[in-house]
């Protein structure tokens, strides 16, 4: 809906609380960013600063989680405009979440340093990212835009970081198996890749919110998923054995 | 007619069937085409702009658009399966079957009971003075307003409150019995607490009669009804669940509205 409301004020809401939550969405991309160049680099600095800058993070959530309260008592939204503000408070609770994943992997990072030799892990761990990064920065765009098409592949894209999860994480139990002085780090980049593989279901939580604001419903939940980590261990247990 | 049941063709479980309904002031059309099938025991909402044709539709279902003498009604409005508009129709007969509550508080002058007791008196509704005291209370019980008036019968009905005023001529409405009751804007002259008493009436009537509001706010429409039909410039726009229709109405003309954007 393109028109204005007879009520300005209730544009200029509308429009601060979504703006609002794009600020906050830059910051994630950005602390996603700065977490993976930190691994990338050992920079502790820079994981210390991703931790710290969270905060500002949480903020705008309370921020905009104080707007939506505003909105909705003081202008009633119905219908697209009652969408704009649940899918705004939804994205934003989102969000945060997915700035606590990118703190979290910034403070594995000190613990690291010794797990340098297995630049395969290091490599995947980066694809996931990139393409978490970008299924972020997708679902963000096809919000702004109204973009179903743009969302849903987005929701598809979920399937590729699934896939580099499992495969790393078959790898991480063979290194645990082999050389039992991996397993503390290991431990720690698994949590690490979990954290982003979680971002990336976030993402996809993202985008549903950008199809909710257009068509009213949500899509439905019948996404294929691929972490399979949860039963393929026994099976991995017997590769081994007969290896 | 379920909850489930939204439709604009006639259906032989309605209330009210309207098809093709055409209103014309002298040259001027008010309404265009109208179809609707209005469900029994459920609240209905007439919702639009002013000049939308909302009120016009509600007063041709008990025929006030008769009184008005440019005003010519085509198309079809049955009653229960019964057109109201048959030349055998005593109009007066049909306003007792169906009820009418207006904007403004319009009690006569005259005291709360003999307000109450009117309608049923013409009608003949009553055998006796003791049958005639029983409808009275009944009538002001159900739209609850017994308790503040039962001690105060035959003083005058305009020394009330204004919502005591609204809530006197919805019993006055309802003591003939329709099964059918118009509001036209019943709360707008009344304050929050007095419109919240009518409202919650409106909902303990629709258990027992097929009620139609029509209301300027829209937050009454979504507070008080189960269905809404938005009017717009003398067309019916949409009609269904008011759910639906507050949520994800299926016209953009509706969604203007309703949103604030159209006026």
């Amino acid at each position: 809906m393109n028109t204005d409301h007879i009520l300005k004020a209730f544009d200029a809401d509308l429009e601060k609380i979504q703006a609002l939550l794009l600020r906050m969405g830059g910051l994630v991309e950005k602390a996603l960013q700065d977490a993976m160049t930190a691994l990338d680099k050992g920079d502790l600095d820079l994981a210390a600063k991703v931790i710290a800058d969270d905060k500002a993070i949480d903020a705008l959530e309370e921020r905009i989680r104080q707007d939506v309260e505003r909105v909705i008592a003081l202008r009633a939204p119905t219908a697209s405009d009652l969408r704009t503000v649940l899918s705004v408070l939804t994205m934003a609770s989102t969000l945060e979440r997915c700035g606590d994943y990118a703190r979290n992997v910034a403070k594995r990072i000190h613990v690291l340093e010794e797990f340098r030799y297995a630049s395969s892990l290091n490599s995947t761990v980066k694809r996931m990212a990139g393409t978490v990064a970008s299924m972020l920065a997708d679902a963000l765009d096809s919000y702004v835009s109204g973009d179903v098409a743009k969302a849903q592949e987005v929701i598809a894209q979920d399937l590729e970081v699934d896939q580099l999860y499992n495969s790393m994480f078959r790898e991480l139990l063979t290194h645990m198996m082999e050389d039992p002085r991996t397993i503390a780090p290991a431990m720690h980049l698994h949590f690490i890749a979990k954290n982003i593989e979680r971002v990336g279901d976030h993402a996809t939580n993202l985008s549903e919110q950008a199809i909710y604001l257009v068509t009213g419903t949500l899509p439905s939940d019948d996404r294929p998923k691929q972490d399979v980590t949860s039963v393929n261990l026994s099976g991995l247990r017997d590769d081994l054995r007969d290896g | 007619m379920t909850l489930d049941t939204i439709t604009n063709a006639p259906t032989t479980d309605a209330k009210i069937n309207a098809t093709n309904v055409n209103v014309f002031y002298d040259e001027t059309q008010a309404l265009h085409d109208v179809s609707v099938a209005i469900p029994d025991r459920m609240v209905t909402a007439f919702i639009g702009p002013s000049g939308c044709g909302k009120s016009t539709f509600l007063r041709c279902i008990n025929r006030m658009n008769d009184t008005i003498p440019i005003c010519r009604v085509s198309g079809d409005i049955t009653l229960d399966g019964q057109d109201i508009y048959a030349p055998h129709v005593d109009p007066v007969q049909l306003r007792a079957q169906v009820g009418m509550v207006f904007q403004k508080p319009n009690p006569f002058p005259k005291s709360i009971y003999d307000n109450v007791a009117y309608g049923p008196k013409i009608h003949g509704m009553a055998q006796n003075r003791q049958e005639l005291d029983d409808i009275v209370e009944q009538a002001l019980q159900r739209a609850a307003l017994w308790d503040e008036v039962k001690d105060r019968l035959h003083t005058s009905g305009t020394g009330l409150s204004g919502g005591q005023q609204q809530r006197l001529c919805i019993a006055r409405a309802i003591a003939t019995r329709p099964e059918t009751l118009l509001m036209d804007e019943p709360c707008s002259a009344l304050d929050p607490i007095a419109t919240a008493q009518i409202e919650e009436l409106i909902q303990d009537l629709s258990s027992r009669f097929s009620v139609i509001i029509v209301t300027h706010s829209m937050q009454q429409a979504a507070r008080v009804s189960q269905r809404t039909a938005f009017f717009h410039l003398g067309h019916l726009v949409e009609f269904g669940k008011t759910d639906d229709i507050f949520t994800r109405p299926s016209d953009d003309r509706t969604e203007a509205y309703i949103t604030g954007r159209i006026g």
